[in-house]
């Protein structure tokens, strides 16, 4: 009997938060339609409200705990513009650093932690192995190399801020403290070993990369536009610079935009279905306006590293494809990239002369009561914009987080996969995976992007045009 | 005429100890390096008895009594690390957590704060009661301080020291039970009271978090207490 039905996957696993997918299938049992949803719901934009705009760093970075940092940048770069103050340049060096570690561990993380199951056993390998032990069964160097890596950012970001998660060093108007002579020469030291692995696991990456032809002409390759924070040369950047948009042929749409006036160009969706907003370029419109974030962003939009060997990858990156790289599955490759990167740019910053000066904070009262802080997170870009009174308490939060602009993409992506992928009343666990491997490809944040609650069950449904549901897999 | 004697002989957890007539169990275990709990005892302020956490037991009463006003007396057999009163203090503290909306993670005075230090002190690792969540607010009026009644304790150090030492008055507590508040001047906000001299005394002997200087942000308030004792004795030496 033929009748339309709906595939739920719930939880969708190997990411960060909660969320499920659901794939309607028409009558003849071919995807129809597939749809995102995160499940979670955080409301930290409301529970802000009242408190003084000096908590707000800290609060704020509690939003993740894997990337708290980005949020601490965010939120103190939109306190600064609330103090109106210039911070030091020694504090926005550090402040760098400090993020640059933060994506570098971040990245190991999302790669080796994540996705490295799949890139290692394939898409179709049994479920029960894929994941960090199964791979450290099978290749016991990659697993530690993930966990070495990952290890060297938290580091970094310990001896900066005293501790791994949460640090509260970062404050509106700078940092608290500087850095150590001794800090410095022992994160110099750290950087070696920590470009071994990201040399050795791009290598091994771009080996692997020929299993994976059917996939990387399906995960999420389709022409969008793509946004990212550059430097004024349009190198790549983490910190702060202005925003740059290309579109699927790398042409540039849109220019020099202040990141501080996002919400001239940037609108953003509710759906019924998901908690996570959905953003779009605003001249474009809903949904023609879909564009991505993140590595695969980033390296699409910038022209230039501005260090040694990322610049050679970077040339690489760009010859995948004539036009921008468009498919997801190379967010993984440019993630390598960009740990390449991040670790090069760690070592200029780390013996500029400047890094060791005790003048890191600015202090003023509040001089302006609307602020907004962007930067770009390991993830893509990220806006903190904070309306507060005149005695400095918050008023109005909002918050774009990277895994909402990605968004309208990654249910495209999902879609595409599952329409490759997915076929009649049955499911496979390698068709499974695969939908949920082509959202791992961007590293969503959904407990950032929600603001989390609740458990993190994948369960997919195959739902009829009665609304029966035909077969569902789930994982508790 | 019979003398009244001015010591008092005394046994703290076993321990032969004396104290002047007028000192309560607290001084003489406080001179003697015995660890009573409390929050809102000061040395140089008027004793409250208001945190209930220096409960001791005294041989031959059924009643706990505070340390903190209970003056010695001749004889007096005192424990003060029973299991009993331990239990009592960890409640007493988890109450006082659950009461309003304390959030060490982001809060100013995160590691410096006595009422944190004291739940680590006596091994509070979970609390046992659920939360009220009351909505309180955040009075940032005053040009250079802030009360954030989402961590007061009531411990009332700061109506003493702004009584007492300053001689403003500027601090008071309105409303009773769960009810109760401190205010300043007839409930107005700081920054508009007339009697506050932004000596800033209420904010460094505030034990925990709720009162703060602007511009602080987590873990940045260090309140500095030394003043107090000096202060006070300078007093009486000038007297």
């Amino acid at each position: 009997m033929k009748q339309e039905s709906t595939i739920v996957i719930d939880p969708v696993t190997r990411i960060e938060g909660h969320s499920k997918i659901t794939l309607h299938l028409n009558e003849d049992g071919r995807v129809e339609d597939a749809r995102f949803h995160v499940t979670q719901f955080r409301g930290f934009e409301k529970l802000c409200e009242g408190r003084p705009f000096y908590e707000m760093p800290s609060l704020m970075a509690r939003i993740c705990g894997i990337c708290p940092v980005s949020h601490l940048i965010a939120s103190a770069k939109a306190c600064d513009s609330l103090l109106a103050v210039r911070i030091p340049p020694t504090a926005d060096k550090l402040r760098r650093i400090f993020g640059l570690a933060q994506v570098t561990q971040s990245h190991a993380l999302s790669l080796f932690h994540l996705s490295s199951p799949d890139l290692l056993f394939g898409m179709d390998a049994d479920p029960a192995k894929s994941n960090i032990f199964g791979v450290a069964e099978a290749n016991r160097e990659l697993a530690l190399d993930g966990i070495r890596l990952r290890q060297f950012g938290q580091k970094i970001i310990e001896r900066l801020g005293g501790k791994r998660i949460h640090p509260a060093w970062v404050v509106p108007g700078g940092v608290s403290e500087p850095l150590s002579e001794a800090n410095r020469d022992a994160i110099l030291q750290s950087l070696p070993e920590a470009l071994a692995i990201a040399e050795r696991t791009l290598e091994w990456f771009k080996g692997t990369m020929e299993r994976f032809r059917e996939e990387i002409s399906t995960f999420g390759n389709f022409p969008s536009m793509f946004m990212g924070i550059v430097k004024k040369d349009n190198g790549l950047t983490f910190y702060g610079g202005k925003l740059r948009i290309v579109d699927a042929s790398r042409h540039v749409v849109a220019d020099d935009l202040d990141p501080t006036q996002y919400d001239d160009y940037i609108g953003e969706k509710v759906e019924p279905w998901s908690y996570l907003k959905s953003t779009y370029y605003k001249p474009k419109g809903f949904p023609d306006g879909v564009y991505r974030v993140g590595p695969l962003a980033r390296l699409n939009v910038a022209d230039r590293c501005g260090t040694p060997r990322a610049d050679q990858e970077l040339a690489e990156f760009h010859e995948l494809q004539r036009t921008a790289v468009l498919s997801s599955f190379h967010y993984h490759h440019a993630r390598l990239i960009e740990i390449l990167y991040c670790i090069e740019r760690l070592e200029q910053l780390l013996n500029d002369p400047e890094i060791l000066s005790k003048q890191v904070r600015a202090v003023a009262r509040p001089n302006a009561l609307e602020g907004v802080g962007a930067c770009e997170a390991p993830r893509g870009t990220l806006f903190h914009h904070y309306k507060i009174d005149e005695h400095g308490l918050i008023r109005w939060v909002n918050l774009i987080i990277a895994t909402g602009h990605n968004n309208l993409a990654m249910n495209r992506s999902v879609l595409q996969v599952a329409k490759h992928f997915v076929h009649g009343s049955r499911l496979t666990p390698g068709m499974l995976n695969r939908v949920e491997a082509v959202i791992r490809c961007y590293d969503p944040c959904l407990s950032c992007s929600t603001h989390a609650w609740g458990q993190m069950p994948l369960r997919i449904q195959l739902i009829s045009p009665k609304g029966e549901v035909l077969d569902e897999v789930a994982r508790a | 005429m019979r003398q009244v004697p001015t010591v008092k002989t005394l046994k703290i957890n076993g321990r032969d100890l004396s104290g002047r007539q007028e000192e309560t169990i607290l001084d003489v275990a406080r001179q003697n390096g015995i660890f009573v709990p409390r929050l809102c005892e000061m040395d140089g302020l008027t004793d409250v008895g208001a945190c209930r956490l220096c409960l001791v037991e005294i041989k031959g009463q059924n009643k706990l009594l505070p340390a903190c006003v209970t003056a010695v007396e001749e004889g007096m057999e005192v424990t003060t690390d029973s299991e009993r009163l331990q239990n009592y203090r960890r409640m007493i503290l988890e109450l006082l957590f659950t009461e309003r909306n304390h959030v060490c993670s982001v809060c100013v005075s995160n590691g410096h704060c006595e009422m944190q230090n004291l739940a680590q002190r006596l091994g509070i690792t979970h609390v046992h009661f659920p939360y009220r969540y009351p909505k309180e607010d955040v009075d940032a009026s005053h040009e250079r301080f802030v009360i954030d009644h989402n961590r007061c304790i009531l411990c009332t150090r700061c109506v003493r020291v702004c009584d007492e030492i300053e001689g403003a008055h500027t601090w008071d507590v309105m409303g009773r039970g769960i009810e109760a508040k401190v205010i300043t001047d007839l409930n107005e906000p700081w920054g508009s009271s007339e009697t506050c001299t932004t000596c800033g005394k209420c904010v460094h002997v505030c034990p925990t978090g709720a009162l703060f200087e602007k511009g602080r942000s987590v873990a940045e308030m260090m309140k500095r207490r030394q003043f107090l004792p000096y202060l006070t004795l300078m007093r009486k030496e000038n007297e």
